[in-house]
């Protein structure tokens, strides 16, 4: 064991596990998070907590993570290496592993551009997978980045990495995430999935490779709403594609039934990923709809988690 | 080449508020090569100036000068008796010759006309881009030519992102993905295993995060 | 504005069209302003901006580029290049604090006499409305 985190004893055991996802307040309203903590504990084996997504000023992953924990649910701290450099990086992670953070997700964030601080100058002083590698040095060898410096004490952290099949070139992105888990990582999480017959083929590619048995692959789902966010995503944003048929089943049904097509789709989705060789769970990103996941995740049976 | 856009003219005109004479200085190379701060940039904006001086009653007298390069002390030193003249100067040439005419005259002020944006080339006609950062360690040998450091919005090492969107850059769409433009032409030259290994995490101390750089060449010096 | 206020016009008119449609026009008779100042260019992507801030700095009303139909340069894309310099120039005038509907490109074909004409009439018109140049206020 490399953290003791429980998602980390839950995919060890070979549990089909699931994380959820927690959007920090833009401020510092405690309540805000402990609502979403209220509808996502008992649920979910770990909460990715993110930080500042979208490069939108939020309360800070380290914080809420500890928040977390106070609450008796297990985060996954997020960090992006836009606004750290490598001395920020470290000394966070020295924090957030004192404060009990067990696992931990490594990006390279939003750029800063699409935020509420469009001005900023941004950090890059490494990247996400020297990130990766950064951290799995600090755990394995006990030496900071870059340096033979001997570290006080023990970085236990389970590490994550972030993965997208559906991001140019499409040939590469196995391989990419090959990259991810060569420097370290031990967990990985995918934007979400719509296209289930390309997340096949590069997890074909993926389990050829052998990434399934180096690490644990999870699999990101996010429920549709409603019509207009099924073409606005599938429209606008890089990185992830809708087919045209669910475009069409969001679109067919009456506007109030489409809350309920959009869960009914994710459920089945869900039941697909199972399915899938190499996957060993998902990532459930219900944004700013963590009323749904007791529901989604009931109607895939998923519920309730193992205890380990 | 040293790329720049010229000034707002408001910017300008708040600048060279407080003076009446003006001596405006262009610069013969780079600056001059993309078209902001060359001979005919310092005609147009001294025109503008005499033309703003008489509607707004400014009194600025405006004489006009460029010189082949203002990042060297030859070229600046002949301008002495215009400094002497002159209330204040405005350099049209990148920061590079802003500095060192201050530095060659120090008893004048001189104020910059433009913003130095990057070191680029003019891919076609009226359009310039982006391709060096001077960042003092140079990576194009692992790239085959295509900078990550100046090119990919995030600078990634190990790229491309997530955020590619049909070849393009998710921060803006007219922006190609540098990590999309290297990943064709590694698959061009036979060399995508040159992507198997992880780049590793890299000093800056040769960017401008070891301090201002500095070069010296024994064998040159005095 | 003074009753005596005639403007003053410059007009930058490439050899090869617009100039030979002035004489033109003025072989047919056509009645047109006497206050145009004609200068002749080899071809209108000659034009630079700086020669039309020049203009207006000595006094101009207002200044106008007369060049060939679309297709039909003799260097074939000098009178493209003028009407986006123009733009430009426009531009520049704005920021200065003229008004740029002082300055206008016309396309006129070496035949079209009237309309050189109508091209004269119509800046004449237009710097009569705009009143003299805020420089000879």
């Amino acid at each position: 064991m490399r953290s003791e985190s429980n998602l980390e004893k839950v995919l060890e055991k070979g549990e089909f596990a699931v994380t959820g996802e927690l959007g920090p307040p833009k401020g510092n309203d405690l309540e805000l998070v402990k609502k979403k903590i209220g509808l996502l504990k008992g649920n979910v084996d770990a909460v990715n907590i993110t930080d500042n997504q979208t490069a939108v000023v939020r309360m800070s992953s380290i914080a809420t993570s500890k928040i977390l924990i106070d609450e008796g649910l297990e985060p996954v701290m997020q960090m992006v290496v836009r606004d750290r450099n490598r001395i920020a990086i470290q000394s966070d992670i020295f924090g957030a592993t004192a404060l009990g953070i067990k696992n931990m997700l490594c990006l390279s964030g939003d750029h800063q551009t699409f935020g509420n601080q469009p001005d900023a100058k941004n950090v890059f002083d490494i990247d996400s997978i020297q990130l990766i590698d950064g951290v799995r040095r600090l755990r394995d060898e006990k030496k900071f980045f870059g340096t033979d410096e001997d570290i006080e004490g023990e970085v236990k952290l389970f590490i994550g990495a972030a993965f997208n099949p559906f991001a140019e070139p499409y040939e590469y992105r196995p391989y990419r995430l090959k990259k991810k888990v060569q420097a370290g990582a031990n967990f990985v999480q995918s934007q979400c999935i719509y296209d289930m017959k390309m997340f096949k083929e590069f997890m074909k590619v993926a389990c050829d490779l052998g990434l399934d048995e180096k690490c644990h692959i999870m699999a990101g789902v996010t429920p549709l709403k409603n019509a207009g966010m099924t073409k606005y995503m599938a429209k606008n944003v890089p990185g992830i594609i809708i087919p045209d048929e669910i475009v069409k089943r969001m679109s067919d049904v009456p506007k109030e039934k489409a809350a309920e097509e959009g869960i009914k789709i994710c459920v089945e989705q869900i039941q697909e990923l199972r399915e899938i060789k190499g996957v060993h769970g998902i990532h459930l990103m219900a944004i700013e709809w963590e009323e749904k996941v007791h529901e989604i995740l009931t109607q895939a049976k998923l519920l309730p988690r193992p205890v380990v | 080449m040293i790329v720049g856009d010229r000034k707002p003219i408001e910017e300008i005109k708040e600048m060279l508020t407080p003076y009446k004479k003006i001596l405006l200085v262009g610069c013969g190379t780079c600056i001059s090569v993309c078209m902001t701060g060359g001979e005919k940039e310092v005609g147009i904006l001294a025109s503008e100036l005499r033309i703003i001086s008489d509607l707004e009653k400014k009194g600025w007298e405006i004489t006009e000068d460029t010189i082949q390069r203002q990042c060297e002390r030859e070229y600046i030193e002949p301008l002495k008796e215009k400094f002497d003249q002159a209330d204040v100067v405005m350099s049209m040439a990148c920061g590079v010759g802003v500095q060192y005419m201050a530095e060659v005259f120090p008893h004048k002020i001189v104020l910059p006309a433009v913003n130095t944006t990057f070191y680029g080339t003019n891919v076609a006609e009226g359009e310039w881009q982006e391709r060096c950062a001077g960042c003092g360690d140079c990576v194009l040998d692992k790239t085959l030519g295509i900078c990550p450091v100046a090119r990919c919005s995030k600078g990634l090492f190990n790229g491309p992102c997530g955020g590619t969107d049909k070849g393009k850059c998710e921060v803006n769409k007219d922006l190609d993905c540098a990590w999309y433009l290297i990943y064709n032409r590694l698959k061009e030259h036979g060399k995508l295993d040159m992507l198997d290994e992880v780049m590793s995490i890299r000093s800056w101390k040769s960017s401008l995060h070891g301090g201002p750089r500095k070069r010296v060449r024994e064998e040159a010096q005095k | 504005m003074s009753d005596e206020y005639t403007p003053k016009i410059v007009a930058f008119c490439c050899k090869y069209c617009a100039y030979t449609a002035a004489d033109l026009a003025g072989s047919m008779r056509l009645d047109y302003p006497t206050n145009i100042k004609i200068v002749q260019v080899l071809c209108t992507g000659r034009i630079d901006v700086l020669h039309i801030l020049k203009a207006f700095e000595k006094g101009a009303d207002a200044v106008y580029v007369a060049g060939c139909e679309p297709g039909d340069c003799h260097f074939l894309e000098g009178n493209y290049r003028a009407v986006k310099r123009m733009a430009y120039a426009k531009e520049l005038l704005k920021e200065v604090g003229i008004e740029p509907e002082r300055l206008e490109f016309f396309h006129i074909g070496a035949s079209e006499g009237p309309a050189f004409a109508e091209a004269a009439k119509k800046m004449t018109d237009r710097a009569l409305e705009l009143g003299p140049s805020p420089l000879r206020k």
